[in-house]
């Protein structure tokens, strides 16, 4: 525990701790949660307390991921949600950027953008999929197109803020070294407002795993969403929390992707040694 | 703009010209700077010093072209300025560095917009990196600076783009009394090899004795020009010398009726 020594000169980030210690306590929760995990879906078993059906263990789960590997039903899976990710996440950030650069650069496109967007804004996605199944079919279009307009909103805006929070005195500055307008835009306000577009986009990837896996609830046959959707219809929990596991660790890994540009793009805000 | 030839040293003449400008407050508009007519010399170190709020920094930002005259105009080397330009160097109190580029990338930021080719890019920034004695930092990006050596790059990236005004406002506004003073000789060391055309605002009247040619006292707002001194000591300055000490209780006299005014 730390004392207010420790408080006073570390904060509340707390001192460093050894490699070694840091590692064996992260792996150590991680093992203790699965311990716990099984003891209590064995303890059903031995004590009779409901059907074991609804709470499997860490193992059986496991064994079901394995056993869809295995037989390639996984992989189906995991590329029709990627693919549906991949696309649907792509248009709405080429989307966003397309449109929230130019509103954070130009007060009149902001205005003329601001308030539809502001009319759509508050409706909460997921209310718009009938109308998207509606209008564009039960197909890979309308999934595909939800994405897209879920992660739109919060891109569109972080990239608007982004703009217009760049410092006016660099604009300044640049001006007076001889920059024209293009030059100030990709030189300046690009590089300026990029740490900010990079959260948005973080943001946006969270949140389309979030909405994929609903889509898929609604008419697939194949992605991670049904696969859970299909383990509901048969009682097999194995399949679902497998698949709901597997779906964390894409989104994890989707996120770590992100984490890994900003390392890359943005070493000036944290450089090695300072 | 014929001095746009990079690495060229030498000045050019700046004409204010009956300079108004007018601030809109509450739909009430306030008059900041009336009627200032100057003239900067080529090769001329001319310090604007004034109590706080009095249009100086104001002047500045019109003679960069970021702020428009209400009224009058500004000549460079006779033709007027309708916006900021390469030829006018500016240094910012707050350095405005762009902190997403390495030091050596901030001081050739101008040579390569201007399109001078990457090998005389590297000669120009080894060269004003050396100037400012920032050589071995020209890898580091600027929140591993400190502020004398933010202002450090910040000077050369201006020189870098070989203008033939710069335009300091309060440069050094934001540093501890001694790194001040280190750089305030550091300028004035620049200034002997480089013999730009510089137009400084400060509130210090140390520092205006120390570096200028001239020192226009401005009035406390609305800003008027209230009495220009040309400062007629050796090129290296000592501090301590009485001619010194005499020019800085003269301006000390004229600052201080303008400060108490404030205060009226």
């Amino acid at each position: 525990m730390s004392t207010v020594t420790d408080l006073v000169q570390w904060g509340l980030r707390g001192a460093s701790q050894p490699r070694r210690r840091a590692l064996a306590l992260r792996v150590g929760a991680v093992l203790a949660f699965l311990g716990l995990w099984s003891l209590a879906s064995g303890l059903v078993v031995l004590l009779d307390l409901f059907n074991p059906i609804f709470l499997a263990g860490p193992w059986l789960v496991l064994g079901k991921v394995v056993q869809l590997a295995a037989n390639g039903q996984l992989w189906e899976h995991v590329g029709a949600t990627l693919l549906r990710v991949l696309v649907g996440f792509t248009s709405g950030a080429v989307l966003a950027l397309a449109l929230g650069l130019p509103a954070g650069h130009f007060r009149a496109v902001r205005n003329a953008l601001e308030p539809i967007v502001e009319l759509f804004r508050p409706i909460p996605p997921l209310a718009m999929l009938p109308l998207f199944i509606v209008w564009v079919g039960i197909g890979e279009t309308s999934k595909i197109t939800f994405i897209t307009y879920a992660t739109f909103f919060p891109m569109f805006l972080t990239t608007v803020h982004a703009v217009q929070q760049v410092d006016p005195l660099l604009l300044r500055a640049a001006s007076s070294l001889g920059a024209r307008r293009t030059q100030l835009f990709f030189r300046v306000v690009l590089p300026a407002a990029l740490p900010e577009i990079l959260t948005g986009i973080r943001l946006g990837v969270a949140l389309s795993f979030f909405v994929i896996v609903i889509s898929e609830f609604i008419g697939a046959e194949q992605g991670l969403g049904y696969l859970i959707n299909d383990g509901r219809n048969f009682f097999l929990v194995p399949q679902m929390l497998g698949a709901a596991i597997v779906l964390g660790l894409l989104g994890y890994g989707g996120n770590a992707l992100v984490v890994l540009l900003e390392r890359r793009w943005l070493r000036w805000e944290h450089p090695p040694s300072a | 703009m014929s001095t746009v030839g990079v690495g060229g040293a030498g000045g050019a003449r700046v004409q204010i010209e009956g300079v108004h400008k007018s601030f809109t407050l509450d739909g009430r508009s306030a008059p900041a700077l009336i009627d200032i007519s100057l003239e900067v010399q080529t090769g001329e170190l001319l310090c604007l010093l004034g109590p706080s709020g009095c249009g100086k920094s104001t002047l500045l930002n019109i003679v960069a072209g970021f702020l428009p005259p209400t009224g009058g105009r500004v000549l460079v080397d006779g033709s007027p300025i309708t916006g900021p330009g390469p030829e006018r160097g500016v240094v910012f109190q707050e350095y405005v560095l762009f902190p997403w580029l390495t030091v050596a990338q901030n001081i050739e930021f101008g040579p390569r917009l201007m399109g001078v080719p990457a090998a005389r890019c590297r000669e120009i920034t080894a060269r004003y990196l050396e100037m400012v004695g920032l050589s071995e930092h020209a890898t580091k990006f600027p929140v591993q600076l400190s502020g004398g050596m933010k202002q450090r790059v910040a000077i050369a990236r201006a020189l870098a783009n070989s203008p033939s005004i710069v335009l300091m406002d309060e440069p050094f506004g934001a540093l501890d009394a001694q790194t001040r003073e280190v750089m305030q000789e550091e300028l004035s060391r620049i200034q002997r090899v480089e013999h730009k055309t510089i137009v400084f605002v400060t509130h210090s009247i140390r520092e205006a004795v120390y570096l200028a040619d001239r020192v226009v006292v401005m009035t406390s707002s609305p800003g008027r020009i209230k009495e220009v001194f040309p400062i007629k000591l050796p090129e290296t300055r000592n501090r301590f010398a009485p001619e010194f000490t005499h020019y800085e209780s003269e301006i000390t006299r004229v600052v201080k009726e303008e400060v108490a005014k404030v205060h009226e």
